[in-house]
């Protein structure tokens, strides 16, 4: 019933994390933790990110959040939190990088498989406009809370 | 049930077709399909005198209007008044007691600010009737349009008055029998939509002014959603003020209107203030010219004006009564195929009527813009998210929904396509009942 172009947005892999979200329930004290809202659809995101060890060498232990949202939303927070998971934090914000790069490409700019893993599913994601920013919602919320964590 | 009477008849499938073809948008295609418009509750599309008045005016006549002494300064005045008596007559009103603004969230902020500078003291005496202050109290409902909650909540903030409601209940109809608490000698002013944007039910107006002039509070309506789609004459409902916007009902972005009781205007302070709406200027203070030209400072939207008057020709043509009837048939239709969907929760779908052809709802488990997505790529236009209307889908327990609505030019088969791609998407998404 529905064109290639739908099966490739909403990949298996999408909505298998969409129905069984990773990462999902805050822990408290976390180093950083930031709330983003999407304001078209009131859709929204809370998420801590947990390190370990100091200063340069500060390394991603976990990230966990809580939030409500479209099968892309939820299934792209998922996909970041299992990428970010041992990661330093310098590491972190490159990969963040290179997944906005790819999400404002509107298609030109495949997603770089050896830096976002299985997150290169969100890639039909960049084709259409209306749908980034429900990609990028955990993502920008990880980066929030990773400015957080540095000026604590 | 649109009110509409007994006799009349809904167009046929050929005359519909008619129509269609006067709306050029309408014949595109969306990923290879054509496109069913059903997304007309946000925007309309344009029939073809609409766009045709517009840049006939910008080939022809334009020049500013209420200023300078030219053959086509004068010419285009003409019109930008005719547009003004063709629309006021449309909803029932006397041509000064219409007030063209810029869309329909700046004729409601022209009321609210308009009793807040005479809060402040603005307007003399005549204007005392509009000062709020604490003690007195705003009444709006649960299922308000942003536009029609915010201008009073801030006005509420600035006066000190307190802001109350009338809630919903469960089935999303206003609780009727709470509204009498609500509704009380502290009441100065209520706010309500005709037609809820987001449930397309039709509000009992009757009764709500009734309970407001009971206690003397002035009353202001959101006729946004209803007067593209039923016909409406604001006199007969007996409102002192009602705002819609020109886009929603075949007209051009960019205008709206606000009507106002004759006696009311004349008696209110301005909102927006500067040139084309005073008689004598000092460098101490202004004198105001009467309305409506006290409330329309600056550069006027006359090509919208002019444009907006076309789509009220067009409307005029078919017949609002046709047009109800045939929208009424279509929301069956909708609210008829949404039940029999596993999963779909329609808002307010069982609350008893009268309603416009809208609805909104709810696929158990998948999110509004993934059902959207689906619909998109078939060719499918409707809206998602909360409609501007947060406090009413939280209060309905969900953050967003899926809304279809419908305008004179969607046919059956449209109607029938949608029901089919939430089928299907219901499906894909393993949606169980």
């Amino acid at each position: 019933m529905s064109s290639s172009e739908l099966q490739n947005l909403y990949q298996q892999v999408i909505l298998d994390y969409s129905k069984n979200p990773y990462g999902v329930g805050l822990l408290g004290r976390a180093a950083g933790q930031s709330h983003q809202l999407n304001p078209t659809c009131g859709d929204e995101i809370t998420l801590e990110v947990h390190l370990s060890g100091e200063g340069a060498d500060r390394v991603v232990e976990r990230i966990r959040w809580e939030g409500h949202g479209c099968a892309i939303s939820q299934a792209s927070a998922s996909l970041l939190t299992e990428l970010a998971e041992g990661l330093t934090v310098e590491d972190l914000r490159t990969r963040i990088d290179a997944f906005r790069t790819a999400m404002q490409s509107r298609g030109k700019i495949a997603p770089d498989e050896e830096l976002l893993g299985d997150a290169v599913a969100l890639g039909g994601v960049s084709r259409y406009v209306a749908r980034v920013k429900c990609a990028m919602l955990g993502w920008v919320a990880a980066e929030h809370a990773l400015v957080e964590a540095e000026t604590r | 049930m649109t009110g509409t009477s007994e006799t009349t008849h809904a167009p046929t499938a050929a005359e519909i077709n008619l129509w269609r073809e006067d709306f050029p948008l309408l014949a595109t295609e969306v990923n290879g399909h054509p496109l069913a418009y059903l997304d007309s509750g946000a925007t309309s599309q344009k029939p073809r005198t609409v766009l045709d008045a517009e840049r006939h005016y910008y080939e022809n006549l334009n020049a500013a209007v209420h200023r300078g002494a030219h053959t086509l300064a004068a010419e285009a005045t003409v019109l930008f008044e005719d547009a003004r008596a063709t629309v006021a007559d449309f909803v029932g009103a006397e041509e000064d007691e219409l007030v063209w603004t810029s869309n329909a969230t700046e004729a409601l902020n022209l009321v609210a600010y308009a009793f807040s500078n005479a809060s402040a003291g603005r307007g003399g005496a005549a204007a005392e009737r509009f000062r709020l202050g604490a003690g007195d109290e705003i009444v709006v409902t649960e299922m308000e349009h942003h536009a029609n909650l915010i201008p009073w909540q801030e006005l509420a903030f600035r006066t000190g008055a307190t802001l109350r409601y009338i809630p919903v209940g469960d089935d999303g109809a206003l609780r009727m029998e709470a509204a009498d608490e609500v509704i009380t000698p502290r009441t100065r002013l209520l706010a309500f939509t005709h037609v809820s944007n987001v449930l397309g039910l039709i509000n009992p107006v009757e009764e709500l002014v009734a309970r407001a002039r009971a206690v003397g509070a002035f009353v202001v309506l959101d006729a946004c959603q209803s007067v593209p789609h039923l016909p409406v004459d604001l006199k007969a409902l007996d409102v002192d003020f009602a705002a819609f916007s020109g886009h929603k009902m075949l007209g051009p972005t960019g205008i709206g209107a606000l009507y106002g009781r004759g006696e009311l205007l004349a008696a209110m302070p301005p909102f927006l203030t500067g040139g084309s709406m005073i008689t004598t200027v000092t460098m101490e203070a202004a004198e105001y010219l009467p309305p409506p030209q006290r409330f329309e400072a600056g550069t006027q939207k006359v090509s919208q004006a002019i444009a907006l008057a076309a789509a009220v020709e067009y409307l005029k043509g078919i017949g609002m009564d046709r047009i109800a009837a045939h929208e009424d048939e279509l929301g069956a239709r909708l609210l008829a195929g949404l039940a029999e969907i596993p999963g779909v929760t329609v808002l307010g779908g069982s609350a008893p009527g009268p309603r416009v052809g809208a609805a909104s709802f709810d696929l158990a488990g998948v999110h509004a813009h993934d059902v959207g997505q689906f619909l998109d790529d078939q060719g499918i236009a409707i809206r998602v998210g909360h409609h501007c209307a947060q406090p009413l889908h939280r209060r309905l327990g969900i953050t967003a929904s899926t809304r279809a609505s419908t305008y004179l030019y969607n046919t059956t088969e449209e109607v029938d396509r949608f029901l089919e791609g939430v089928a299907a998407t219901a499906n894909f998404f393993g949606v169980k009942a």
